[in-house]
């Protein structure tokens, strides 16, 4: 049945409409991934609304692509002007930009290409294994589970996308309540209509997304007339040759840089808000730490420009594999995904494998392919990046308004879609300059719906709340989520306080209990060998005297 | 207004906010299906952004933001005078935007999505450019050319009737 599957996904995402889209979509990714100001996310918001008439496997390949070729984007212009074209490619300019200044721009962008590249492959290969897997355990999971996951998707993403935690709960709180505006899903009554007609049906996701993230982005960009009216980039970089063979030479030297950025942008994926503007930083500094020339970081390295770049192709796959097992959005990007399935009448959930092994296949393949798929196009995406970048902001951002408010009509033929659009482009403008994180806020509005149909189905199982705690995966959850809250804490004070040397070993011990509850042979194995974890860090802690450690 | 008296000011906004939400809950109707209660959901989550906004309002009392403040005092397009006039005018560009978007939106029964598009695109190009004589043409004609094309891949090629209005009628 696997194999029969596969072949039909493969027949899918091979059909030559779909190749043609996929190209279109990652060669917008590669182009919208190299323009400093526009994100990723935003050409993935905005391709969203194209998808509606075409099939699932269409319209996610199409997306798929964009993200591909978005993640890749930004290296060509990071590496060509010093300017990152998305956050994810922050590191790579460290050392790309310095090799493009030491007359070898062909080789920096061909290491850049191929690590993308082989980093994507390698995330793509643990996606296919490790989703099903995890999508297995995602069956074990009553609504209890469910709602703690959530609970704990929303505290990573208020401690980690952003500088202060309390502004970055509001902001997912603000989220949830978003999202119970409307009709109510569990019963279908009328919630905050403040008395009118226009709010008795649930607002819908699309208006709020664009609305709160590409409206407010567009806005940001231009604030400043000068920078609105100057041209993207007033560097006179040149179309180079890539020099692709000395690059897979050098790479394939590196390989365990390689493996190993990737493997750090996989898990930073996996992670709820984690995204690739956090993966290559990460994987660029372990790649320095590991490095027999550290004193060559900065310079034009070529492990420097391997690390960034494999790591945040990675991420993608790390998304993807939240999103496919668990049926959690892991980033504003693989939540507009599932806004895409829910379209499609796709409903993402633990199950979504087994009932659409079709389409779950055909993701996989479309991820694949998008790799191969970026290689071949990003010669030609350079010159038109190099076109490109000489208009002004404000071209793109007047012409892209405009199509937010006619993507968010297609949605189902409605204005009022574009008066919500309206109204969250003000709100998300505000909170943005406010310095409040929009992803929480994103997320919120997304998981409020789960979150409240699966605490509906708990309380409604069973009036026993004492569930929450003694059923091992909602402890777990609550455990990691009490702990990732507490994070930004820990980040800020350790080596200066006390109480952060028993973080990690408390940590530790408490996820070791609901570890040793579920049963079975391998988690209460994987729950001892925390405890012993904890117990030694506590005693080389208190061999040291209970020393700071230093940062 | 400084930037700490700003967060401050923001909190207890968001008080307001949900002191409305949280009075507007008693109007959810109470049903019997068996199922958790419509209101409960909301007014957890009401009560939890009381407490994060209480919460945010003492750290704003306490001057907690201020580097932030630094920051976007520093930030490209920040007002340069103190004011509120100087304030104002570095929100210039956004006025205009969403100025234009509500035009857009009022007049969009009358002109439709083409028209109203075409006109919306011209404008906000101009305001947010300049209104030099040259650019003119430019302006139309990546107005006329970008909104065009966007509307005939939406109305010929996805098949979604964008909004005609009463100037023009394709049927």
């Amino acid at each position: 049945m696997g194999f029969e599957t596969l072949i039909g996904a493969f027949g899918e995402v091979f059909a030559p409409g779909n190749l043609i889209l996929m190209f279109v979509g990652v060669t917008a990714g590669l182009i919208a991934g190299s323009i400093p100001g526009f994100t990723i996310t935003m050409a993935v918001v905005l391709t969203l609304p194209f998808t509606f008439g075409l099939s699932p496997v269409e319209g996610l390949s199409t997306m798929i692509g964009v993200f591909v070729g978005g993640l890749s984007g930004g290296l060509m212009s990071g590496m060509l002007t010093g300017i990152p074209g998305t956050p994810s490619s922050v590191a790579t300019v460290f050392d790309g930009f310095p090799l493009v200044r030491k007359g070898r721009p062909g080789l920096a962008l061909g290491l850049g290409v191929w690590s993308s590249f082989l980093g994507g492959i390698i995330s793509a290969v643990i996606l296919v294994m490790l989703a099903p897997q995890l999508a297995r355990i995602g069956l074990e999971f009553g609504p209890w589970d469910f709602f703690s996951l959530v609970l704990f998707a929303l505290t990573i993403t208020a401690s980690l996308s952003g500088e202060n935690l309390t502004k970055g709960i509001i902001a997912g709180l603000l989220g949830l309540t978003i999202a119970t505006i409307g009709s109510d899903e569990v019963n279908g009554v009328a919630r905050f209509n403040f008395g009118t007609d226009i709010l008795q049906n649930e607002l819908k996701f699309l208006p709020v997304l664009v609305g709160l993230f590409a409206f407010s982005q567009l806005l940001s960009d231009v604030r400043s007339r000068d920078k609105a009216r100057r041209p993207l980039m007033e560097s006179s970089a040149k179309a180079v040759r890539v020099e692709h063979l000395a690059a897979v030479k050098i790479i394939l030297r590196h390989w365990v840089n390689l493996v190993r950025s990737a493997c750090i942008g996989v898990f930073t994926g996996i992670l709820p808000a984690a995204g690739g503007s956090i993966s290559n930083i990460l994987a660029y500094d372990q790649a320095k730490k590991a490095s027999k020339a550290p004193e060559e970081f900065g310079k034009g390295s070529p492990e420097g420009i391997i690390a960034p770049e494999a790591s945040n192709n990675a991420t993608a796959g790390g998304a993807l594999i939240t999103m496919m097992a668990l049926g959690i959005p892991g980033d504003i990007v693989t939540a507009v995904m599932l806004g895409a399935l829910l379209i499609h009448n796709v409903q993402p959930s633990p199950t979504f494998i087994t009932d659409n092994p079709q389409l779950a296949y055909g993701i996989f393949v479309a991820f694949f392919l998008a790799h191969f798929i970026m290689i071949v196009m990003q010669a030609f995406c350079l010159r038109a990046f190099l076109m490109i970048v000489r208009m002004p902001m404000y071209f793109l951002a007047s012409v892209i308004l405009l199509y937010c408010a006619i993507g968010v009509f297609a949605l189902d033929n409605s204005v009022f879609n574009i008066w919500v659009l309206f109204v969250f482009g003000i709100l998300g403008y505000i909170m943005k300059t406010l310095g409040f994180p929009l992803a929480p806020i994103i997320l919120g509005v997304v998981l409020g719906h789960i979150a409240e149909v699966n605490l509906s189905r708990a309380v409604g199982t069973s009036d026993d709340l004492t569930l929450f705690l003694t059923r091992p995966w909602s402890l777990f959850f609550l455990i990691v989520a009490l702990f990732s809250a507490a994070f930004p804490w820990y980040q800020r004070n350790v080596g200066k306080k006390q109480w952060t040397l028993f973080y990690v070993p408390l940590a530790s011990l408490a996820l070791s209990l609901p570890l040793i509850m579920m049963g079975g042979v391998v988690r209460p194995g994987i729950g001892c060998l925390l405890i012993a974890y904890a117990l030694y860090k506590l005693y080389r802690r208190h061999q040291s005297g209970w020393a700071l450690e230093e940062r | 207004m400084t930037r700490v008296n700003r967060d401050v000011v923001v909190a207890l906004v968001l008080l307001l906010f949900c002191g409305v939400f949280f009075w507007e809950s008693f109007n959810i109707r109470l049903t019997d299906f068996g199922q958790m209660n419509s209101a409960v959901w909301p007014r957890a989550v009401l009560a939890a952004l009381t407490l994060a906004s209480l919460i945010y309002l003492a750290q704003a009392l306490r001057g907690n933001f201020k580097a932030e403040a630094e920051d976007a005092e520093r930030a490209e397009g920040a007002p340069k005078e103190p004011g509120l006039m100087a304030w104002l005018a570095s929100y210039r560009n956004a006025f205009y935007c969403y100025g234009l978007f509500l035009l857009f939106l009022l007049t969009l029964p009358f002109f439709g999505m083409l028209i109203g598009g075409i006109l919306f695109v011209f404008c906000a190009l101009t305001l947010l450019g300049s209104m030099e004589l040259r650019l003119v043409p430019i302006h139309a004609a990546v107005a006329v050319g970008t909104v065009g094309a966007m509307w005939a891949i939406f109305t010929f090629g996805l098949r979604v009737f964008l909004p005609e209005g009463v100037l023009i009628s394709f049927n």
